[in-house]
Order: structure tokens, then C-alpha cells, then sequence
């Protein structure tokens, strides 16, 4: 397979996978159950995202870093009822500042 | 936030209010901004994967969806075949059709519009969009987030390509802890309903014993059975929750 070919194939499937959420009809999950389903699903799955892109490292093993640090500080943050962008700029600012120091 | 409400028509919904427009279209551009601020990384990594620049420009262009195209140039890079970087590719991006079952009846879109719309489906914009309360504000935060990532990702993908590493790497600015703490943002206002809370913990519980035992892409698709489980239960919070 040339680069070309690996490029072109991986954006068409990809495409065609954001589509597919698009093209099922909305008759088939306009029932209450099924549009709780889909409603849940984004919740569900970026949770999901949350821990994988906070937790793990390579090949998917759980890894504690300067990312994980920089989340705890974002969701007290949270609790602590700060804006957004104070969140987001102080979850930065934390990973960087601890990988400053050498860690993580 | 009651998203099992029926539909309203399309164009019946009120207009929002100035302060609410602009609350969106700035955590959108924010959102644009730190995500694309990420497309450096991605841009030099792809050309020193073997990539060249336009090969990189078309992978942020068309198949645009980050973790994908980091996989995809990862594994070139680590000389692995073709069809293994589609695979893990393909796997990786397959939350998008998921994200596009909700966004599909959230916009209300068809013809080429359903198709811009597909294409920018991704986390950001699917969290920005289903994060507002009211169904004008969910459309306009998911479009405007996804052509602000777009914009973004593709203008510093360029940037990334042609500088190289003179841009210095992003987790040096703590730039890898951005995204998911926006995530946390983003679900924050949701997580008030406890039958979510629920869902998001369960789905965080799966990923995080999936992930060491499975293939990327696998751990945040398994949590999807958090949301079917949720879904066929019979409503805890009375019929129009969440």
C-alpha cells in the first residue's frame, strides 16, 4: 500500500463512519428508550475519552503523569465552580509547571 | 436539560438571546483554538513519519479527526504497514458515527449541510453541542466549534509541517492536559443529573479496565454499553429526564 493510498483509504472510512451516524433514519430512534440511548451516548463515550487520554500511555497501560495532576486540578476547579477557561488554563499550566520541575 | 423531548420543527425554535450567542461562539473559538493549537505537533510528527506535506495536509483535511491521524503517522513511523495504520485508524474514529446518531437529530440537517456536518463531527464539536441546553445554542456550538477546529487544526497542521519541532512540544506547555480537562468542562453542567453521573462513571470504570487489555479505539467504544444499559432502564428521574 503506498502513503497515498494508506492516507486516502483511512479519510474515506473515516468519512464514511461519521456519515453512518447521519444516515439512520431518525424515525428508528425517535421512541423513548432509543432516544435516551443516543442522547447517553456522547456523554458516555467522551467520559470514556476523559480517562484514556488522562490515564493511559502507550499500548493503553495506565500511567499516572503530570496530565493526570493537571485534571485533578481541573475538576477541582470544577467543584469549586471556576469559569472554563480558568479550568482548561489551569490544567495547563499545572502539567507544565510539574514537568518543569522534572516530573511526569 | 431535557434532551428526550420530540423535536421541535426546524426554524420554530426561539432565536437566542445576544448574551447566550456570545457566551457559545466563545467557548467554541476557545475550544478551536486549544485544540488546534495541538495540529503543530501533529504536522511535524507526520513529516518526519515520511510523510510529505501534502500527504500531512490531506490527512488533517480528510480524515480529520486527531487521534486517528496521530495513530495513523504513528505507526508508519514505527514501520508498520498500511493496512494496520487503516485499521487502527478506522477503530479509533468509529465514536464519530455514535456522535452522529445524537448530532444527526440534535442539527436537523440534509443535503450537502448533512455532509459538512458529518465531517466535522468529532469530540469537540459533539461536546460543545450537546453541552448547551437549549437546541439553537446546541447547533450553533457544534458548528461553529467544528469549523473553528477546522480552521485551527488545519492552518497550525501547516505550521507544524514546515517548522518542524521549532515550535517546541505542546507537553512542555501542558498542552496534552487541555483536552480532556475541557472534556471535564464541557460535561460538567450535564453531570447535575444523577442518572448521567451515572453513565459518565460507569463509562469511565470500562475504559479504564478496557484500555491496557485492548486495541486503541476499543476502551471508549465499550463504554457506549454504559449509554444502552442507561437508555433501555426504565427512567429513574421521571419521563423527561435527563
Amino acid at each position: 500500500m503506498t502513503l497515498w493510498t494508506t492516507v486516502l483509504l483511512a479519510s474515506g472510512l473515516a468519512f464514511a463512519l461519521k456519515l453512518a451516524g447521519y444516515v439512520v433514519p431518525h424515525h428508528l430512534l425517535d421512541g423513548p428508550r432509543l432516544s435516551r440511548v443516543a442522547s447517553m451516548l456522547p456523554v458516555a463515550l467522551l467520559s470514556a475519552l476523559v480517562v484514556v487520554q488522562t490515564l493511559t500511555g502507550s499500548g493503553g497501560a495506565l500511567t499516572l503523569d503530570a496530565r493526570a495532576a493537571g485534571v485533578a486540578v481541573a475538576v477541582t476547579a470544577l467543584l469549586l465552580r471556576a469559569p472554563f477557561l480558568v479550568v482548561v488554563i489551569l490544567a495547563a499550566a499545572t502539567a507544565a509547571a510539574l514537568r518543569a520541575f522534572g516530573w511526569g | 436539560m431535557s434532551m428526550s423531548k420530540p423535536m421541535p420543527e426546524p426554524g420554530r425554535e426561539p432565536p437566542l438571546a445576544d448574551k447566550r450567542r456570545n457566551e457559545v461562539l466563545r467557548r467554541s473559538l476557545s475550544v478551536g483554538v486549544a485544540t488546534g493549537a495541538y495540529a503543530t505537533s501533529f504536522g511535524a510528527l507526520s513529516v518526519a513519519s515520511g510523510l510529505d506535506l501534502w500527504q500531512t495536509v490531506a490527512l488533517s483535511a480528510l480524515l480529520f479527526t486527531g487521534g486517528s491521524q496521530f495513530a495513523l503517522v504513528g505507526i508508519i513511523a514505527s514501520g508498520g504497514s498500511g493496512a494496520a495504520a487503516v485499521a487502527t485508524s478506522t477503530l479509533l474514529g468509529a465514536r464519530n458515527g455514535l456522535y452522529g446518531l445524537q448530532m444527526s437529530r440534535l442539527l436537523g440537517v440534509s443535503g450537502w449541510s448533512r455532509l459538512a456536518a458529518a465531517q466535522l463531527t468529532i469530540d469537540e464539536s459533539t461536546a460543545v453541542g450537546v453541552a448547551q441546553p437549549e437546541r439553537s445554542a446546541q447547533r450553533l456550538g457544534f458548528w461553529t466549534t467544528g469549523l473553528a477546529v477546522f480552521a485551527f487544526w488545519n492552518i497550525l497542521t501547516i505550521a507544524g509541517a514546515v517548522l518542524g519541532n521549532a515550535l517546541g512540544d505542546p507537553k512542555v506547555f501542558g498542552l496534552d492536559a487541555v483536552a480532556p480537562a475541557a472534556f471535564c468542562g464541557l460535561l460538567w453542567p450535564r453531570l447535575k443529573s444523577g442518572e448521567t453521573r451515572a453513565v459518565a462513571v460507569v463509562s469511565a470504570a470500562i475504559a479504564l479496565v478496557v484500555a491496557p487489555h485492548a486495541p486503541a479505539g476499543i476502551p471508549v467504544l465499550l463504554a457506549a454499553v454504559a449509554a444502552i444499559v442507561a437508555g433501555l432502564l426504565p427512567p429513574r428521574d421521571g419521563p423527561a429526564a435527563p
